[in-house]
């Protein structure tokens, strides 16, 4: 608790404020993320015990849902993050559904009917094109999307409610509905399941490399204030910040590790390896998946690209005030068309993780997709209004979405009411949101 | 327009500027000179044409005819990264702020500072922004806010800071002390008088004729996006330049411009 550290010419603490309001100031912790956790929180408790009291076995907070929930959320999130960035330049992406249906389809034909032909099954080459097809193709059509935008000046709602109809009509016409099964072996491992997993040992390594992370993060931030003379966060802060963030690390690595592989796959995989059951039998980890470990990639870059780059500037200055960027110099057209590219890539890594996940490209793949991830981006904290938003409010909010949805699934409401449900919850959590902004205002 | 004003070459020299939208004549043959360390004052009703033809200038609209010289060489300036690029710099009268940005985010837009990595060097751009801003507005404080809850007066600075701040050599200040209190008003004259020494031509668009008299040199009249006349200060009165925006009347001492009543 040592408060020497602090500058002298720090705004004076004014007594009046509450220990809550000074200990958010010192911590510099977002309000509305506190918030988000709350309601986070209070949706898998909440599963939890419904299940509990009414089918006498709460099945939300085991490691089983918690890894597969993290799994499901994987797809969504990576979507959010480039959603945040279209919104806040005052736009609207309603075709990543299609588009990922049809990047699928393209992805399945390309690895399953047309790669093996030339270069044998299961050659080690096939996903690592099939993948860079996918990206490159999503980038394309989304380029396309918005380049009629900026350079055409149609509206983003009506070029990409025409996607919307387009790529999904397309997704069928690509195999003329068939569904296309099985995707190549290593391209199916990006899906997850308990294959597609860094086990215990690499889950461990991951948690600690992220722990190390943050304490470099708090360091280097602590550094640059000190050097330009800025006002510092009191020391118990950091620490407070890097314990925390820590824990929740090293808690998630032990969650994800405490699932183990099912007794008929450990089977599968000794007899595949010639080995023994031991006595008492074999736990082993599913440990991180690996579409939760790109997901995870993605979030990083993508708040990386907003707060530290040029580009990530100008989204928000556009969302900000877009004549104010024309005038300031920005090439606020090239802009938008570069935006809804990157937004396309996205969809395309979402497109590889659904179809590996699936084990199979299907021409309905992704339908709804983009209002769960429109919805992820609103409840994360992303304005319609344009130039609010941040990449970890979006993916926490695929985490929201997704952990209603699944838990309804887990306590057994019908599909009917888990529509309802979720729409509810939608637009009640931009009316909070609206009121939090007038307040804060 | 005007003879012997300086020995040097005009710093901006636009001629015969015409732009029309959808028929309407916004500016209208317009010719227009700006000396080194000169304050030229450009009046004119609501709709004249002041506006229209600095933005032509700052590179936001691109003009139909007419040619831009800077420094007696022909400027290529097709938008506002171009006139940037000559040291043309503008105040707009709508601040042009980014509202949800910080004031040093506001004062580098679209020329960020970068670390030797190409990330945003947001810790040197504040640190820029609060020396130019110590030097602007010493009171300002509010450096990691949006510029969105800061005053009328705060975001006027930011604007004027953001426009020093990369050494222009001319600067176009659309009406910059609109949203200012009297305080903050002289602030700005004061700054004005600084510039000029430092040999920093400015244009300066204003409503205020009190204003325009005290700071400027010469002053340009407008009317229908027609340049009326160009005066020097000390060779007309008021009542005579009120004429001129009102009635578009030239009067003797003044230089007739295609917008002036023929007699």
């Amino acid at each position: 608790m040592s408060d020497e550290l602090q500058k002298p010419d720090e705004e004076p603490v004014d007594h009046q404020d509450s220990a809550l309001v000074r200990f958010l100031r010192a911590t510099e912790v977002d309000t509305r993320m506190l918030g988000m956790i709350g309601a986070l929180l209070l949706i898998w408790v909440g599963f939890h015990y419904y299940g509990l009291i009414f089918n006498d076995f709460g099945a939300f907070l085991t490691p089983r849902n918690l890894w597969n929930l993290s799994v499901q959320t994987s797809s969504i999130a990576v979507m959010a993050t480039g959603m945040v960035l279209v919104i806040v330049t005052r736009h609207i992406d309603l075709s990543a559904g299609s588009l990922l249906g049809v990047t699928a389809m393209i992805m399945g034909v390309i690895q399953v009917w047309i790669l093996p032909k030339y270069l044998g099954l299961d050659h080690p080459m096939i996903w690592v094109i099939t993948v860079i097809v996918g990206i490159l193709f999503g980038a394309m059509i989304g380029a396309f999307h918005g380049f009629l935008i900026a350079y055409l000046g149609i509206p983003a709602f009506i070029v990409t409610l025409g996607g919307l109809l387009i790529w999904r009509g397309s997704a069928w016409w690509v195999a003329r509905g068939e569904t296309i099964a099985p995707v190549d072996s290593t391209f199916a491992l990006i899906g997850g399941g308990p294959y597609g997993t860094i086990g215990s040992t690499g889950s461990w390594i991951f948690g600690i490399l992220a722990c190390i992370g943050i304490i470099a993060l708090l360091i280097s931030g602590r550094r640059q204030r000190i050097r330009f003379r800025f006002p510092l966060r009191p020391m118990w802060a950091e620490w407070l910040i890097g314990v925390v963030g820590s824990a929740l690390v090293i808690g998630t690595v032990m969650v994800m590790n405490a699932y183990p592989w099912p007794k008929g796959i450990i089977k599968r995989h000794l007899a595949a390896n010639n080995m023994e059951m031991p006595e008492g039998g074999l736990f082993i980890s599913h440990g991180f998946a690996i579409p939760v470990l790109v997901a995870i990639s993605v979030g990083i870059f993508m708040t990386f690209l907003t707060t530290r780059t040029r580009f990530g500037r100008y989204v928000f200055a556009i969302g900000g005030n877009p004549e104010a960027a024309e005038l300031a110099g920005i090439n606020t057209k090239r802009m938008t068309m570069m935006i809804f590219a990157l937004m396309g890539a996205l969809v395309g890594i979402s497109a590889v993780i659904a179809s590996a996940r699936l084990n199979s490209a299907t021409n309905a793949l992704g339908q709804l997709d983009e209002l769960y991830v429109i919805a992820a981006a609103v409840i994360g904290g992303t304005s319609f209004a344009g130039g609010i938003g941040t990449i970890y409010g979006a993916m926490l909010g695929a985490l929201v979405m997704q952990s209603l949805q699944s838990g309804m699934v887990l306590v057994g409401f019908d599909s009917a009411v888990q529509q309802i449900v979720v729409g509810c919850v939608l637009v009640l959590a931009v009316w909070l949101d609206t009121l939090y902004r007038k307040k804060s205002a | 327009m005007v003879e012997n004003n300086s020995s040097s070459a005009p710093l901006v020299e636009m001629s015969d500027i015409s732009i029309a939208f959808g028929g309407i004549k916004a500016v209208d043959h317009a010719c227009v000179d700006l000396f080194p360390g000169e304050v030229v004052g450009l009046l004119g009703h609501n709709g004249a044409g002041k506006s229209t033809l600095i933005k032509i200038l700052s590179g936001a609209y691109l003009r139909d005819t007419g040619e831009i010289k800077v420094n007696g060489q022909v400027a290529q300036i097709t938008n506002p990264r171009d006139a940037k690029a000559y040291g043309i710099e503008t105040i707009y009268q709508t601040l042009a702020l980014a509202d949800n940005l910080d004031a040093a985010a506001n004062l580098f837009l679209g020329r960020e500072l970068r670390t030797r990595w190409g990330t945003l060097d947001d810790s040197a751009m504040e640190s820029e922004a609060r020396k130019v801003m110590g030097r602007l507005n010493p009171r300002f404080e509010k450096f990691k806010d949006p510029v969105k809850a800061l005053s009328g007066g705060q975001r006027q600075s930011v604007a004027i800071a953001r426009a020093i701040l990369f050494n222009a050599r001319i600067l176009i200040m659309d009406e910059p002390t609109a949203a200012l209190g009297p305080e903050e008003t002289a602030q700005v004259a004061e700054l004005i008088l600084q510039l000029k020494k430092d040999g920093i031509g400015i244009f300066l668009i204003s409503h205020d004729i009190e204003d325009v008299f005290e700071l400027a040199d010469r002053v340009i009249v407008m009317k229908n996006g027609q340049i009326v006349g160009a005066a020097k200060t000390s060779d007309v009165t008021k009542d005579e330049v009120l004429g001129m925006i009102i009635a578009g009347k030239c009067p003797e001492a003044a230089t007739p411009g295609p917008g002036a009543i023929k007699i």
